[in-house]
């Protein structure tokens, strides 16, 4: 599997990471030589297999309907790069 | 079927709805955060929803219950085994990148729903399939002229989503669609269905194509708030879709936004770009798994749905379709009638509900709730009616009476002496006046001018302040006419 | 240098019972030690206030006799766990300035039990790597180089991620400190630097308020210079957390029970597919020799077959960074941390990611996101995790004619600083023996078992069942004493 520059540039925007113009060609063979050497599963007979998404061992638990957290916009909003009046702010979307 | 004409023929709509409805709890779905509406900014988010480093999610227990019995009442099926995805994408008010929602294994899987429409007939619509996901925050974009604020109040409050098949056929079954869904969800109380403060939301996906050809490109108007909007989107949306074909345009699948200012559905530039989602199993979560005797006991505690309560009323009250809809439609409704009806006339008791009642509430721009009368009131005047005390006609001077005061039907005949007049030799005497101040008019009834009889009894009535019992009335004119 | 320095964590145990010296001392003792091991630079974070801080509450409550297991005893926290209102880093740009307003499950857990934190240490930018080379703070250097025995060059990875804290331990700057391990990141940095570091099975520790990498691999453990304190350590950091769905409700053993020096009639799996090509003959030298010793003390060798073993690296390589590709997504720029301003949104978070993450996190990121993207989904993401599951049946039958397997714990020793960073496959190779323990969620340990030719520690790896943490702590303990691994890197403070 080989990715080409225009697959890099896709991806990073999908991934909304801004790689410059003059990394993609690298980035590009990099990325492919990684997909080269996981192809390998191809030779692995997986029929009849279920995937296997986790492995801990033990059903979903469940917590009762209590409110026992929040409550605290200062902690929340402490490291915010940029807040006001008590909310987070980020450049103006338009819809 | 329900055509809309254009330039070159007749064009069908089709619709189906994805409608997001906020589950009643106390807690979000993944967090120990409170869920109340108009909080101050960002006062209900706990870390885990303001999605910080190393945060994990772990859920709730009735949200769950929530869900499941909203499937239930949906008649559907509830899958034993589900699985939490994540969907990812970017956005300001979504914390984490992800929301954590269901792709590939709903909770509940194919139900029904009925739809009551307005001439009483009805007709099933499919459920898709109902899954549990967070809500994301709330991006406020008119606060600040060059910034957008996030709250995350709402972030990670659990949402159920409901998509039903593509088998609406109209705007206006759309609407009776969502009616039906706010209905069941408030029976249920797994939702209250608030509509303006957005605890249910809807997404049209609508289509046009010829009469019964293939199904055409369809686009989604996203989140809709109330049903008016709903139905005046579709409408729109339609036409518009229809114009473009006529003119030999294609419709471009997309996403689109009702503008609530312009009434029109435009382009959503945020959305613009093809998504990806990339879904794959939630890691930090594990398959949800459901015991089959916990969903029993749910369905055994289910309570009467509207579907049943509304053939009861029909089997037992012999109500028509059309008044058991009405009535059901509204669980406080329902509840109001049966406490009326209880032990007295049926179809008289919905009557008064439906027409008096509802009519005075209506004009009053009052809800069912806070009725300045109530059901025990009402029956106690229809039991005055019953027993003769008072008329039926008086009986609407009573009510309004009653409406405007709140006072009790019985202290109103009372204290205004509208005490039905039944003393036989008072009817006569009024009657012997009336009869002999129209002399003439009994000649005329006499000679067959049968219609007249009307007037007789009127102008005893009006002579008696309508107190006359109108069954006396009625027996003694009758004698004296024609005797 | 300071004997207090030198000491384990049950020989200081011992001592503070004893009234020998104070917490403060040790503590003092070991914040000095810290200044002394910066050439290292396994600190991101140095907390020497807060450590005397906690160290005279430590000798407090020994006065009042409500010392806790671990009390007094000054540790190296891994930068990737949140510590409440101290720099958390994840060694990432992108969490720049950021001071947790919480504290991570097992960091609570261990000053609940009076451990003193010496401050946060270095590793692989977001845990991603296996030299210590990714960090936007810097490489951590290893305090063992070749050559001449106490001639120090500044010249190995310590390896990775848990690199700063091997360094720490290892250079005694800290008595122990914590590790994560999703690909081997706690057990190929203990063997690069001469120390223990177990890697506890899924589950048993919770993962809430760290910093997530892979979050179905993700697994905190200790790292410390003798098994018997990894057995203390591990105690105190395991338990079950109503807070990660994936903590297991299962009570935490006395792991230091579990050394009894009894390894009778164990059965010890051999797996034949972990002697792969060009791996250096001292490492199978080391491994035979590992073999032996248990066959000394009474453990009966049993050679078992992991088929899958070539397959694990290439199902990781998809698996961890498709999980990362998403849980790195909350680095945004809105909420906490880096920002790089844009003229909209899009261009903000674009900014802010590129400039935020290094090379090695924005590959796997990107990695992640083309085996997740659609159409590559069920060719990737979802073949990876069926061969996860054959990894798994494959330990689950060696597990039916064993009871422990024994491995190397790395195909090399040590290596230079600058070696192998070009090529990502031959950096991924490292984890080759490793990795297929996370992907099966089992418990693994790594010990020292000698040194190579060069002069350099080399590990020897146990795996267990799940939650059989104690056999890996019985059989560690008799490896421990038969190899008596006493040589001491060139380097320490
Ligand atoms: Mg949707
Ligand atoms: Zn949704």
């Amino acid at each position: 599997m080989s990715l080409d520059k225009a697959a890099v540039a896709r991806i990073a925007h999908l991934a909304r990471i801004k790689v410059p113009d003059e990394e993609l060609d690298h980035l590009a063979g990099e990325l492919s030589r990684i997909l080269d050497f996981v192809e390998q599963l191809g030779e692995v007979d997986t029929a009849d297999v279920a995937p296997m998404a986790s492995v801990a061992a033990q059903k979903l638990r469940r917590r009762p309907d209590e409110v026992t957290d929040g409550g605290y916009p200062e902690a929340v909003l402490k490291n915010g790069p940029e807040t006001a009046e008590g909310y987070f702010a980020v450049p103006k979307v338009v819809e | 079927m329900t055509y809309i004409q254009g330039e070159t023929g007749n064009w069908e709509v089709v619709i189906g709805l994805e409608v997001h409805a906020q589950i009643i709890s106390k807690a979000k779905l993944f967090s120990g955060a409170a869920t109340d509406f108009g909080s101050d900014p960002n006062s209900q988010v706990s870390f885990v929803d303001a999605a910080f480093p190393g945060m994990l999610p772990v859920i709730n227990a009735f949200c769950v219950e929530q869900a499941v019995r909203t499937g239930l009442g949906l008649k559907a099926e509830i899958n034993l085994v589900s699985v939490f995805d994540r969907k990812n994408y970017f956005y300001a008010d979504l914390p984490q990148g992800y929301q954590i929602s269901q792709f590939q294994q709903p909770v509940v899987g194919r139900g029904q729903l009925v739809l009551d429409l307005p001439d009483g007939s009805s007709r099933t619509v499919g459920i898709t399939r109902l899954h549990l996901e967070q809500d994301a925050g709330k991006s406020i974009h008119d606060q600040h002229p060059t910034k957008t604020f996030i709250d995350l109040n709402r972030s990670g409050v659990a949402l159920m989503e409901i998509v039903s098949e593509p088998d609406l056929r109209s705007a206006e079954e759309a609407g009776a669609y969502l009616r039906k869904l706010r209905s069941i969800l408030r029976y249920l109380g797994t939702c209250d269905g608030n509509m303006e403060e957005g605890s249910m939301r809807c997404d049209c996906n609508v289509s046009v194509r010829r009469p019964g050809g293939e199904l055409g490109t369809r686009c989604e108007i996203k989140n809709v708030n109330s049903i008016r909007f709903v139905q005046a989107a579709i409408d729109f949306e339609a036409r518009r879709q229809i114009e473009v074909l006529e003119e030999g345009g294609t419709i471009v699948q997309e996403t689109r936004l009702w503008d609530t200012t312009r009434l029109v559905t435009r382009s959503m530039r945020s959305k613009e770009e093809a998504h990806d989602y990339r879904y794959f199993p939630d890691p930090d979560l594990l398959p949800l798994e459901l015991d089959p005797a916990w969903v029993e006991e749910i369905r055994r505690a289910l309570p009467e749905l509207p579907d049943e309560k509304k053939a009861r009323f029909m089997a037992d009250f012999k109500l028509s379709a059309y008044d058991a809809n009405v009535l059901v439609n509204e669980k406080a409704k329902a509840d109001y009638f049966e406490a009326v009806a209880n032990g007295r006339d049926a179809k008289m008791a919905a009557n008064w509900v439906t027409g008096e009642l509802f009519g005075a509430l209506n004009k009053a721009g009052r809800e069912i709730e806070d009725s300045p009368v109530s059901a025990a009131d009402l029956g106690a005047l229809l039991d005055l009616i019953g027993d003769n005390t008072i008329s039926g006609r008086i009986a609407k001077e009573v009510f309004e009476e009653m409406f405007a005061t709140g006072a009790k039907p019985g202290d109103i005949v009372e204290k205004k002496g509208l005490r039905q007049v039944t003393d036989t030799g008072a009817i006569e005497s009024a009657i012997d006046a009336v009869l002999a101040a129209n002399a003439d008019k009994v000649e005329e009834f006499r000679s067959g001018k049968d219609k007249l009889f009307g007037f007789f009894v009127g102008q005893t009535m009006k002579a008696t302040q309508g107190k006359a019992n109108p069954a006396l009335v009625n027996e003694i004119l009758t004698r004296k006419l024609k005797g | 240098m300071s004997a207090l320095t030198r000491m384990t964590m049950a020989e200081a145990l011992k001592g503070l019972a004893a009234r020998e010296f104070t917490a403060v001392e040790l503590t003092e003792a070991h914040v000095r030690a810290v200044e002394a091991a910066r050439p290292l630079n396994a600190f991101i974070t140095e907390t020497p206030d807060k450590a005397l801080e906690m160290a005279r509450a430590s000798d407090a409550r020994r006065a009042r006799g409500e010392a806790g297991p671990m009390d007094g005893l000054p540790i190296a926290v891994k930068d990737l766990f949140c510590t409440r209102d101290v720099l958390t880093t994840a060694a990432s740009h992108i969490l720049d300035g950021f001071h947790p307003q919480y504290e991570s499950s097992v960091t609570t857990n261990l000053w609940r039990d009076g451990a003193v934190m010496l401050g946060k240490v270095n590793l692989d930018e977001f845990a991603m790597g296996s030299a210590n080379i990714t960090s936007y703070y810097g490489d951590v250097v290893n305090p063992w180089s070749p050559g001449d025995a106490g001639a120090w060059e500044r010249r190995l990875v310590p390896g990775g991620s848990s690199g700063g804290s091997a360094a720490a331990v290892a250079a005694r700057c800290a008595l122990g400190a914590t590790g994560t391990d999703t690909g081997g990141s706690i057990r190929q940095p203990a063997a690069f630097a001469g120390i223990v570091g177990i890697k506890p099975t899924y589950g048993r520790c919770s993962r809430w308020g760290i910093v997530a990498f892979a979050s179905s691999l993700d697994q905190a453990g200790p790292m410390t210079r003798t098994v018997r304190d990894s057995a203390i350590m591990l105690r105190s950091m395991a338990g079950f957390d109503p807070k990660d769905s994936t903590s297991v409700d299962m009570p935490v053993p006395d792991f230091e029970a579990a050394l009894t020096g009894d390894v009778r009639g164990l059965r010890v799996g051999i797996p034949r597919e972990y002697r792969v090509d060009g791996m250096p003959a001292e490492i199978e030298a080391m491994w035979q020799r590992g073999v032996e010793w248990l066959k000394a003390a009474g453990a009966e060798p049993v050679e078992i077959s992991l088929p899958h073993t070539k397959y694990a690296l290439p199902a990781y390589y998809i698996v961890a960074p498709a999980e990362a590709s998403s849980n790195l997504a909350r680095y945004d720029g809105v909420r906490y941390g880096l920002r790089v301003e844009g003229g909209n949104l899009k261009e903000m978070y674009e900014n802010t990611r590129g400039a935020g993450f290094g090379k090695e996190v924005r590959r796997r990121i990107l990695i992640g996101t083309y085996v997740l993207s659609a159409g590559y989904y069920d060719a990737y993401y979802l073949k990876a995790q069926k061969v996860r599951t054959r990894i798994k049946q494959d330990f689950d039958a060696a597990f039916t004619r064993c009871d422990v397997i024994l491995t190397p714990t790395a195909p090399s020793g040590a290596f230079a600083i600058g070696e192998k960073m070009d090529d990502p496959i031959q950096m991924y190779l490292n984890d080759v023996f490793t990795v297929p323990v996370n992907l099966a969620g089992l418990p693994g340990m790594s010990l020292p078992a000698g040194l190579g030719a060069d002069g350099l520690p080399l590990g020897l790896q146990l795996i267990g069942r799940p939650f059989d943490e104690e056999t890996l702590f019985r059989v560690g303990g008799v490896l421990e004493e038969a190899a008596q691994f006493t040589a001491t890197p060139p380097f320490m403070a």
